[in-house]
């Protein structure tokens, strides 16, 4: 509200807003990483991860302890902290908080849309399915054989309702289409948000477009490098990329045309913000993208929380901790496989 | 931003205020606003109104103000409270400099009222004496009440941003308490110039 949100946020939002900063203490530092990095067994990672705010989720599990186990509880804790922040939500903040876990929601039709296709037991692609983009009707979306019915039996009364509708076919669910539905209802999703964000206003616009640009950048360049090769037309791919974020729309239009990396990185690196994360990349090294644009992520995160008065930080919170998450399953495979010398590489560090 | 589509920007408020300069202009249909009438009207206003209005906006505003500041701080407070306990005895400071302003407001308005004495109008008009005191009492009210209801905000907000930078590191505490006092000293500029300006009051000759 014409910058004042100052004086008028702490109203609705502001004990939130300092629960939410108070979870930033207990990520995970540096030296936690060091410690976790020594550990021989997976027995002495829960041990240190027992010191931390995963503590009591992790202390009562019963050896012998697998990664699967540990991200489990891991995420669980994330799961109860944003549960305990959602239900205390007031109206804008609430609905913020939603279209944070629609994208996971997203995750979860296509999981288990691509699970049945390969004739997988459902109750299995549950247990896969990310506890935060859950619903109600989530278990009958098996029965579903193409779009369609996909959206007239389950999704509509699902709030990724009205992104369905833009993109109906009678098609056959096969896996091109699944994940053509999936990066469409992305982008039906991102612009959505995006438009929510600005219409809240004020440093809460500022800070989200910034952060919502750079995802949707990340999804453009994902969809180009993995349609490369494939029969996805030129078109069909610019179909695909969100109305806004810095490579709209000059470099949009060069990535649909892109053949191969050299040209998607010439697209990219035309963009200031972008060109820094590529000339830290060498040629022929795109395996490393992924980290580096992690730590991209991680970093605009850790920069939103200089800034008070908004709802960048419950959307930052998710982000830090789900690649905190990330981070514990990188250690601990690599523990449990016996390939310590690799724990640096995929380790992205938050603070 | 404004949003220059909404009715009461284009509308309601120019509306308003041409109707307002109409009111007072009835005095006289020759000009459009007539000072004799406008002379008569302030003439025939008792300067108690203006003197109990002063009271009011004094400690009004600086409560205001004060209640804005300790929600603000409060509420951030308590939220970063929760995961680390220690920094809630600390940064009762914010609250109490917050509440400071409150009194400041209080002690003005004491101050203001006592000013104020007794003087009967001849044939329905006040003194000249008697309309400055209330003009002179109503501006301090206003002044103080302004000053210190800016100075709770700004206080509560130092105060929120130090409550949840203490719970980070509590090493910032202190260099931001310094930044708090040089808020909260602001209130207390409103409140020397209310009492100047109030100093000089005479009810009559």
């Amino acid at each position: 509200m014409y910058g004042f949100e100052m004086m008028s946020f702490n109203i609705k939002d502001g004990f939130l807003e300092g629960v939410v900063r108070s979870h930033r203490t207990g990520m995970l530092t540096v030296a936690d990483y060091n410690n976790l990095s020594q550990c021989e067994t997976l027995e002495d990672i829960k041990l240190n991860l027992t010191a931390t705010d995963y503590g009591p989720y992790l202390v009562n599990e019963a050896s012998p302890i697998y990664t699967a186990t540990i991200v489990d509880r891991c995420t669980q804790k994330l799961v109860n902290d944003w549960n305990y922040m959602r239900t205390q939500a007031d109206e804008n903040l609430a609905m913020f908080m939603d279209y944070c876990t629609y994208g996971h929601m997203i995750d979860n039709v296509v999981l288990i849309v691509t699970g049945t296709l390969h004739e997988r037991d459902v109750q299995e692609l549950l247990d896969k399915c990310h506890p935060l983009g859950m619903f109600d009707s989530i278990a009958t979306l098996a029965v579903a054989q193409n779009m369609r019915e996909l959206y007239r039996l389950v999704l509509v009364d699902t709030p990724l309702a009205p992104y369905f509708s833009e993109n109906l076919t009678h098609e056959d669910l096969d896996e091109m289409n699944i994940e053509i539905m999936r990066n469409t209802l992305y982008k039906a999703y991102l612009d959505d948000f995006a438009a929510f964000c600005q219409k809240l206003g004020s440093t809460t616009a500022e800070i989200m477009g910034d952060m919502l640009a750079f995802e949707t950048d990340r999804r453009a360049l994902n969809i180009t490098l993995n349609s490369i090769g494939t029969e996805l037309t030129r078109d069909d791919r610019k179909k695909l990329y969100s109305n806004f974020g810095l490579l709209y729309p000059h470099g949009h239009n060069e990535l649909a045309m892109a053949e191969d990396f050299d040209q998607i990185r010439s697209a990219m690196e035309k963009v200031p913000a972008y060109s820094g994360i590529f000339s830290k990349l060498g040629y022929g090294e795109s395996q490393m993208l992924d980290k580096l644009l992690y730590e991209e992520e991680v970093k605009k995160c850790v920069d939103c929380y200089e800034q008070q008065f908004h709802y960048g930080v419950f959307y930052a919170y998710m982000k830090l901790r789900e690649q905190e998450i990330r981070n514990i399953m990188w250690v601990s495979e690599c523990v449990a496989q016996d390939q310590k010398g690799r724990i640096a590489d995929g380790i992205v560090y938050l603070f | 931003m404004v949003d220059l589509t909404r009715p009461i920007v284009w509308f309601y408020l120019p509306v308003t205020i041409t109707w307002i300069c109409f009111v007072i202009s009835v005095g006289n249909p020759q000009y459009f606003i007539d000072y004799n009438w406008l002379w008569l009207l302030f003439r025939s206003m008792s300067p108690y109104f203006w003197s109990a209005l002063g009271v009011a906006l004094a400690v009004g505003m600086s409560i205001l103000g004060a209640a804005w500041g300790i929600f603000i701080t409060g509420s951030s407070l308590v939220g970063a409270a929760i995961r680390v306990p220690r920094i809630t005895s600390k940064n009762l400071i914010s609250v109490i400099f917050c509440e400071a302003v409150a009194i400041y407001g209080v002690i003005v308005a004491i101050i203001l009222q006592t000013k104020i004495e007794r003087v009967d109008p001849v044939d329905g008009v006040y003194d000249k004496y008697a309309l400055a005191a209330g003009y002179s009492i109503f501006g301090s009210g206003v002044t103080c009440g302004f000053a210190n209801l800016v100075c709770g905000m700004c206080v509560g907000i130092v105060g929120s941003s130090c409550a949840l930078s203490d719970a980070q590191n509590s090493t910032l505490f202190v260099k931001i308490l310094v930044v708090e006092i040089f808020g909260s000293a602001l209130g207390l500029f409103g409140v020397i110039i209310g009492i100047i300006m109030s100093g000089g009051v005479k009810w009559a000759a």
